[in-house]
């Protein structure tokens, strides 16, 4: 086990310098300027100008900025924000939370669906059950998340007028972050009527993020259910006398599950790159937009910071999905 | 008194791409309560499926019928699935050929026999859990106790199938059917597993049916022995008059091929070409093509399974006496095919 984490923990090194060096670069390839940028449509004096580019380092060589860069993140320093000028480390925990809870909510839902869904298709194997949730599925995972967004705010928010279309809670609801979890704080504060602002709020958002993950949790779980469902151990199951529904259900399902923890892991990934659009669909104050708006303002700090952050993010729960791997499948935690 | 098993005509088709296919054809089998029989015959014959058909295990493409097929005087045909499964796992159980992959390697081998105990019994966990132990040192596991909380992947394949056979008999079953119990284990263990089996039968009186494809398993453990064919029961016979006089040409073939048989022949007697498939069933009798005794009659006309003259059951027209087909019509030999034995 301990070696097992170690190779693990030592892999996260290549992906450290991997994910710095392509950020640094690829921002850089962005044409435009960040001072320039800063100082809008009424341009700058050269001398300020040259000033500004020494201080925030920029007018050194590549090599060595990414030098200096390097060594601050492994002292713990991300730098500051050219925009905002706050720590960049500030401005991303400040945002985070609303990120993690639409992901969350999202993963919630794409599984609370994808896993039902699949198992139903799996076991009744060839009916309309079956061909219908593949179809849906394979039209859910190929739908391009912008146009898929914007289709649920027409319907829902516009024609129907069921979902806000914006934001993370109506304005008429002011109170103090104490988690960052709007959930949770819509609660805490008291306010009448806040929580469910909140909820209808994450409503639509979560779905749009869900969609992929659910699309590939469902199918995962109706291949895994098909492969199990012909082992020896489930016919035992029936030879038991056991009802079906501990069958499927216990017998079955658990083996299933093993194959699916691990994709469910890997949406992980997915889901924080689909945050980035959803989260600009939905003008959501997460990670995504804040990154979103960095780009745009050629932030380099922000973002260098964020990406790095978002891939340590993404790399920790990849681990733990490895850990937690083992634990429901007993031939790896037995294994030395 | 009713028998404990009765089956009467029962044939299960597989729905395949191809068609569909008659993995078992008509068998006719009754079981007296603590009888041991055996059921023989090549890979593919049926034997497997003929059992799961009785356990209710045949799923889909597969499609079960039967004339008759009770349990105890109940008829499983007219149960509905709950009720049926109020005897499977409990009066009728199981053990099969893989009993590595047979045990669900995400549960523990005692959760798997308590879970046997919970569904027909009830009771409470500590008497479950006590009953576990038992049963476990009943099937010759040492330190039962410890053993409780291992997966099947910890275990030998013996100990495994001992795992198995202690969860089929954890309720007391009135028949066990163990399905080719010992053929994925060492050889020395083989033994062990099939004394395990045979003493079992006895002091708990239930009865026994063994499906192998060892000839000399049946000499040794069974009272009765049922041969099979390409899905269908070509003999039926108790065990000594089975092997002191085979009526069927199959039947005498698969004891020629025994080892302790063979006494003066330098090489092993073979039965040439296969058991048929879903392509290539023959007319008339399934057997002829590869039936040294085969004549015209057996190409155009199939057997019934009828008592011969010496009252034996018998799926052929001229079946064997002393090793000599009777009944035959002078002059209606057939080329013999060859055999593959060197004299
Ligand atoms: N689910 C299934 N679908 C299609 N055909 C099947 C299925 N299960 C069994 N069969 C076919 O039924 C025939 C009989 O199989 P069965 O398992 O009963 O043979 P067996 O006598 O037990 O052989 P073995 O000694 O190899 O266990 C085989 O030809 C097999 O291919
Ligand atoms: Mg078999």
């Amino acid at each position: 086990m301990i070696r097992f984490l170690v190779t693990k923990i030592a892999l996260l090194i290549p992906t450290f310098v991997g994910v710095t060096l392509l950020t640094f670069a690829m921002i850089r390839l962005i044409p435009g300027d960040p001072i320039l940028l800063l100082a809008g449509e009424r341009g700058i004096d050269p001398d300020r100008y040259a000033e500004l580019r020494t201080q925030y380092g920029f007018d050194k060589p590549l090599l060595i900025q990414y030098g200096n860069y390097i060594v601050d993140v492994l002292q713990g320093d991300l730098g500051r924000s050219i925009v905002t000028k706050k720590p960049v480390l500030t401005e991303f925990l400040t945002l985070f939370p609303a990120t993690i809870e639409l992901s969350l909510c999202a993963m919630i839902f794409a599984v609370l669906v994808g896993l039902p869904v699949g198992i139903i298709a799996g076991v009744r194997r060839g009916t309309i059950w079956d061909h219908s949730v593949m179809g849906v599925s394979l039209t859910g995972y190929s739908m391009p998340i912008f146009w898929w967004g914007l289709l649920l705010i027409i319907l829902f928010s516009v024609n129907l007028g069921w979902t806000p279309v914006s934001g993370r809670i109506s304005l008429l609801y002011y109170f103090d972050s104490v988690t960052g979890f709007m959930l949770i704080d819509s609660l805490l504060s008291g306010q009448e009527g806040a929580f469910r602002s909140a909820v209808s709020h994450l409503i639509l958002p979560s779905i749009v993020l869900g969609t992929i993950p659910l699309a590939v949790i469902a199918r995962m779980t109706r291949s895994s259910m098909l492969e199990v469902l012909n082992e020896d151990y489930v016919r035992t199951a029936r030879a038991k006398g056991l009802p079906p529904v501990r069958v499927i259900g216990l017998h079955a399902l658990r083996n299933a599950l093993i194959p699916v923890v691990t994709v469910i892991g890997l949406q992980v990934g997915v889901l924080l790159a689909g945050a980035i659009l959803t989260e600009t669909i939905f003008s959501w104050p997460g990670i995504g937009k804040w990154l979103i708006e960095s780009v745009h303002r050629r932030d380099y700090p922000a973002l260098q910071g964020g990406i790095l952050l978002v891939a340590i993010v993404v790399m920790l729960v990849n681990l733990s999905v490895d850990l937690l791997y083992g634990l429901i499948n007993p031939r790896i935690r037995h294994r030395r | 008194m009713a028998a404990l098993v009765e089956i009467r005509n029962l044939s299960v088709e597989f729905q395949t791409a191809r068609g569909s296919f008659r993995a078992v054809d008509g068998i006719d089998l009754t079981i007296e309560a603590g009888e041991v029989v055996g059921i023989v015959g090549e890979s593919g014959s049926g034997k497997s499926v003929s059992m799961l058909a009785l356990m209710g295990l045949i799923v889909w493409p597969g499609k079960v019928q039967a004339d008759r097929l009770t349990f105890d005087g109940h008829d499983l045909l007219a149960m509905t699935p709950a009720q049926r499964r109020r005897i499977i796992g409990k009066d009728i159980a199981m053990v099969f050929q893989e009993p590595i992959t047979s045990l669900n390697p995400c549960f523990t081998v005692g959760f798997q026999i308590m879970e046997t105990l919970a569904v027909h019994e009830g009771g409470s966990r500590a008497d479950r859990r006590r009953r576990t132990v038992e049963l476990l040192g009943q099937v010759g596991i040492p330190a039962p106790e410890s053993r409780l909380s291992s997966f099947p992947h910890q275990l030998s394949g013996g100990m495994n199938q001992r795992v198995m056979i202690a969860m089929a008999i954890a309720c007391n079953p009135r028949l066990l059917i163990a399905d080719e119990p010992t053929t994925a284990l060492d050889v020395t263990i083989q033994a062990q597993i099939l004394d395990l089996l045979v003493n079992l039968q006895q002091d708990r009186g239930m009865a026994l049916t063994l499906i192998t494809h060892d000839m000399g398993v049946v000499a040794e453990t069974a009272e009765r022995v049922i041969v099979m064919y390409a899905g269908q029961q070509v003999e039926e016979q108790p065990v000594d008059a089975l092997f002191a006089n085979p009526a069927h040409p199959y039947t005498a073939a698969l004891l020629d091929a025994l080892p302790e048989r063979s006494a003066g022949r330098r090489r092993l007697a073979t039965i040439p070409g296969v058991v048929p498939g879903i392509e290539d069933r023959p007319r008339g009798c399934l057997f002829h093509p590869r039936c040294r005794f085969a004549e015209q009659r057996c190409v155009d006309e199939q057997p019934l399974l009828v008592p011969d003259a010496r009252g034996r059951f018998v799926r052929c027209h001229y079946a064997l006496v002393d090793g000599e087909p009777t009944n035959k019509e002078p002059g209606s030999i057939r080329g013999e095919p060859q055999r593959e034995t060197t004299p």
